[in-house]
């Protein structure tokens, strides 16, 4: 695909929580917990307002159409702040300054005064109905490949509580995670290409992670992609997990945008319309095999004049015009549709479909769609799938897309409006003062990895791994002592192998590396025996003494050989110095990745020229 | 409305955005993007007056069928806008815009709404209680099926309790706040005021304070006006009936369980007592605190004491002497900061010298109704029967039985 001839433009969003020690607007512990750890629940309902203007933000009023029950799961580790019982604190200074470290490192301008928001956000994942945001920093800017990538704006807010489950109108949330601090970065539309795009997010989490301040694992950042094509339209994709996919994700987004507007193209063509009629077509599945359809308080269709054949059309790997309309019913708490491209199937047999067809006085050229439920629900979904249908002679519409794991992307809601936005006036504004603004900056991973191969020969992707803040300070503290290779072994290539063999390595803190390294360091164990000293540290915290005892053998290595020595003391006669090397054999095979070898030769050499003087 | 738009250079660029209301020496700017800045280094470029136009939410009319029910309202905001161009927030008080941002009342009821005060409710006074009572008493008169006082949270029980003693009202009166404010999608204003309409329109006879039963939107509680009280500093569920238990719940459907024995709708005729006696003190006392405190307001002329004492309802006996000395001539409660249970002077020796010294026991009312009772006490008898009337129930203030919960 020409992605210059397409007219692609691509921004990144990333979010990345923050590993401080409180929550953003309260005291609470930044700890995520298990959900059978929730001590009580209770539920929640919310409400929107109207806008100064008497409209209602499009994302906002959806929301509200579907008109759910939030349920929240609460722990000892969450307060009232959570619960959106208690007025939020002043915001978290930890954060701030991390927050400003990162605008320096990103080349961006701070403001004078930050000023908190509450961003309308009306899907229960926060308690009050919003979130608390406020912009740090702006125009900034990245390095890629040699091109510069504009950085426009860095806001510190709070992360939302994490969806538990979905049923019907209801939705679990826990509130362990709602509050977390996070940097949101956003750079500006200036990527033009799959690759940079995922370039340009893997250069942003290693800034990220150089701070060493960042939480780390699975769902600690989060990227959202902003993909338009000339002639196509913006559409945010939210939620990419993986980094690695992203280039497919920006890939398949494109094929999505240009195959919509290949369908606009054959319906205009075709004539086509949308009826705006909802048919109730219970009757027509009165003794229907479909148990689906057989069960349901509400089943009601919608017809799609023209449509025929492209419903079903694919826009996307796996995924057809009718899953984009599945979707849709998907957020009205609706298990999907049917719709007449893929029917019969799934229970519903070909005289249904011709029955249906004629209660909705459908010709062969028509698609209809059908959707079961309850009948609120039902209406709404359909009310929206015709909307949406109407859309499709139009183009490709303006939405907020949720990344799946295999790159494409399903609908979430249509694009946010900008105006939603108003002062949190709890919590007062914070001056971003000289002390704030000269934080120190840290060195970058990359460079300093770039020192590490340099200085000690590192082979370069290892460098990256010791350069990472969680590993760069003890590294450099043992790398000169025991030398980079060992350090960068016992550091990252035995634990990794240690996942592999099922040890429990997350379990491994920085005290356990230093207690391994120095004893390396020391000469009391050998090299070889690290994985011995880190496979006992997974399980048990000993300390040093336990563990050489553990790996010391019955009697130590003096008096092995001293016993050794005189029991071969025909051989050394009649071998001479020729005796080290089967005895070496017999030392070696008790003090194996126990004793540094070289210690053990140099003892036993000592030994037999002792005994060979002796006589 | 006017709103004002800048475009300035700061920071070596160009923001634009409408300018916020902010302290000399800075600008606080609202960006297209809808994020406030602050900035302290910055040089106008241009600026612009603009008016920001308001498109008038649609109204949901009034069903001729429905119970009629007026809504007096004395701050606090049960309904608010949102400007998110200026990011302001305005609190609304037509029936029409409650009723737009509840569009369930308009299912319930009819409103008639009127805006008696705007001010925060620790900014309550007497006088303003009375002109309260007067409006609400009309109200009655002119035959609403039922009252709804919307009120700050704070001071809301005091309110409630200076109604119940100054009107006996044949429909409820329903005293009701937010502990959310309106503005925020979470706000439990809804729900408390779609509550409070079902319990206007119910079989109930009295003043009553109906807000959240718990931290979930399920259903509220119908807390008889002199029995309640706020406490907690801003849970939704900070109102509590204390020493009886709430008279019902409500849930936002509209069903209703009666829980505990109330005056019925049409039982009393209204009738209004309007006089407060205002120079009458709560005094909180504390180990240490002197008696001179008493003597500070007497020498004022205040001649209604309401004392909070410790436990059974004590003061230390340091008092005694002054108490006998103002008891005199002035009416004197002992309430107990304890709040749950029954004032009980006869057990120790301090309390059989108050008695002795001219205290009356409070009995088991709260505190606050105590001084609201003596209040209007002295607003309405001599000092002779208003001693009298002390320990006698009124209004539902008093419980000669205590219960378990």
């Amino acid at each position: 695909m020409n992605y210059a001839d397409l007219g692609l433009r691509v921004g990144i969003e990333i979010h990345q929580q923050l590993d401080t020690r409180h929550k953003l607007f309260c005291r609470c512990p930044t700890e995520l917990r298990e959900t059978e750890d929730a001590s009580f629940e209770f539920f929640r309902y919310l409400r929107l307002k109207r806008s100064e203007l008497g409209t209602e933000d499009r994302a906002a009023r959806e929301e509200v159409m579907r008109s759910r029950k939030f349920i929240y799961k609460f722990y000892d580790t969450t307060c009232l702040v959570e619960a959106d019982e208690e007025p939020p604190t002043e915001i978290n200074r930890e954060a701030l300054l991390i927050g400003i470290q990162i605008a320096k490192m990103l080349n961006m301008e701070l403001v004078d005064e930050l000023h908190v928001m509450r961003k309308i956000v009306i899907d229960g994942s926060n308690t009050t109905g919003f979130q608390r945001t406020a912009l740090l920093a702006f125009d900034g800017y990245l390095e890629v490949d040699g091109r510069k990538i504009g950085v426009a704006t860095l806001c510190i807010e709070e992360e939302a509580a994490k969806k538990v489950e979905e049923r019907g109108g209801e939705v679990v949330y826990s509130l362990d995670r709602l509050g977390i601090p996070l940097v949101e970065i956003g750079t500006g539309p200036d990527i033009d290409s799959p690759e940079l795009a995922k370039k340009v997010a893997k250069k942003l989490g290693m800034i990220l992670r150089s701070t060493g301040k960042v939480k780390r694992g699975l769902g600690t950042i989060r990227q959202d992609v902003n993909i338009s094509i000339e002639h196509g339209a913006r559409v945010e994709i939210k939620g990419v997990q993986d980094v690695d996919i992203l280039d497919r994700i920006v890939e398949y987004e494109v094929i999505r945008q240009v195959n919509l507007l290949k369908i606009r193209d054959e319906l205009r063509r075709r004539n086509a319309k949308v009826c705006e009629e909802i048919f109730d077509v219970k009757e027509v599945f009165a003794n229907t095999r479909s148990k689906i359809l057989k069960r349901a308080k509400a089943l009601m269709a919608v017809k799609l004049e023209g449509f025929s054949g492209l419903v079903g059309m694919e826009i996307q790997p796996g995924r057809r015009l009718g899953t984009e309309f599945a979707d849709i019913a998907k957020t009205f708490g609706l298990g999907g549709i049917f719709h007449t491209d893929e029917l019969p199937a799934y229970g519903i047999s070909q005289e249904e479909v011709e029955e249906l067809r004629r209660a909705v006085s459908a010709k062969d050229g028509d698609a209809v769609i059908i959707a079961s439920g309850d009948e609120r629900r039902v209406r709404n979904a359909l009310l929206r799938i015709t909307e949406r249908a109407k859309f499709c002679l139009v183009g490709v519409p303006e939405e907020t897309r949720r990344a799946n794991e295999d790159g494409t992307t399903s609908y979430l809601r249509p694009l946010p409006g900008a105006a939603r936005m108003y002062p949190e006036t709890d919590v007062p504004p914070v001056r971003i003062d000289e002390e704030m603004r000269s934080v120190d900056v840290p060195e970058l991973i990359e460079d300093r990895a770039k020192r590490y191969v340099e200085q000690f020969g590192l082979a370069e992707d290892l460098a990256m791994i010791m350069a990472d803040p969680r590993y760069s300070e003890i590294f450099e503290e043992f790398a000169e002592s025991v030398g980079a290779s060992i350090a960068a072994r016992v550091l990252h290539i035995i634990p990794s192998q240690l996942r592999k063999d099922g040890y429990n390595v997350d379990g491994l803190g920085i005290e356990d590396f230093r207690l391994t390294l120095s004893l390396i360091r020391d000469g009391k164990i050998a090299k070889e025996g690290a994985e011995e000293v880190l496979k006992i540290l997974t399980e048990e915290k000993l300390g040093e003494e336990e563990i050489l005892s553990r790996l010391s053998p019955s009697q130590d290595l003096d008096d092995f050989i001293a016993r050794l020595i005189e029991e071969k003391r025909d051989l050394i006669a009649e071998r001479r110095e020729h005796a080290f090397k089967p005895l070496m054999g017999l030392v070696m095979k008790e003090f194996r990745g126990k004793v540094d070898g070289k210690i053990i030769a140099e003892k036993l050499r000592n030994a037999i020229k002792k005994e060979l003087e002796k006589s | 409305m006017k709103a004002k738009r800048a475009k300035i250079k700061a920071k070596g660029r160009i923001f634009e955005g409408i300018v916020l209301p902010s302290e000399k020496g800075k600008i606080v700017l609202k960006l297209s993007s809808g994020y406030n800045v602050g900035f302290y280094d910055y040089e106008i470029i241009e600026e612009e007056e603009i008016e920001v136009s308001f498109v008038e939410p649609g109204y949901p009319a009034k069903r001729d069928s429905l119970p009629e029910v007026k809504v007096i309202s004395t701050g606090g905001t049960i309904a608010s806008r949102v400007d998110y161009s200026t990011g302001a927030v305005t609190s609304q008080f037509s029936a029409e815009e409650i009723v737009s941002d509840i569009p369930e009342l308009a299912e319930i009821c009819r409103i008639d709404a009127e805006l008696l005060y705007n001010i925060l409710s620790e900014n309550m006074k007497p006088e303003y209680w009375i002109r309260l009572a007067r409006r609400v008493y009309e109200a009655i008169k002119d035959g609403y099926d039922g009252v709804i006082v919307t009120h700050g949270t704070d001071t809301m029980h005091y309110s409630a309790s200076a109604l119940a003693f100054m009107l006996r009202t044949p429909v409820p009166v329903v005293f009701v706040g937010a502990q959310r404010s309106s503005d925020r999608p979470s706000s439990d204003a809804a729900i408390n005021m779609i509550c409070s309409a079902h319990t206007s329109l119910s079989d109930l006879g009295e003043v009553a304070v109906v807000m959240h039963a718990s931290t979930s939107d399920d259903f509220c509680y119908i807390h008889r006006g002199v029995k309640v009280r706020k406490n907690h500093t801003s849970r939704r569920d900070a109102f509590q009936s204390i020493n009886y238990p709430p008279l019902g719940r409500v849930w936002p459907d509209g069903k209703i369980e009666w829980t505990g024995e109330r005056i019925r709708r049409g039982v009393r005729e209204p009738e209004l007592f309007d006089r407060l006696e205002e120079k009458v003190a709560l005094v909180k006392f504390y180990p240490g605190l002197s008696p001179d405190i008493l003597d500070f307001f007497y020498e004022k002329g205040f001649r209604g004491f309401v004392l909070e004492g410790t436990g059974l309802g004590h003061v230390s006996t340091d008092w005694v002497e002054t108490v006998r000395r103002i008891a005199e001539d002035s009416l004197v409660v002992m309430t107990s900061q304890c709040l749950w249970g029954r004032v009980c002077d006869r057990v120790y020796d301090t309390g059989r010298y108050l008695l002795k010294a001219g205290v009356i026991e409070g009995e088991d009312m709260l505190p606050e109704v105590a001084l609201i009772k003596t209040m209007w006490l002295l607003g309405n008898f001599e000092l002779e029967e208003a001693k009298n009337l002390v320990k006698e129930n009124l209004v539902g203030e008093i419980n000669y039985r205590t219960d378990f919960n």
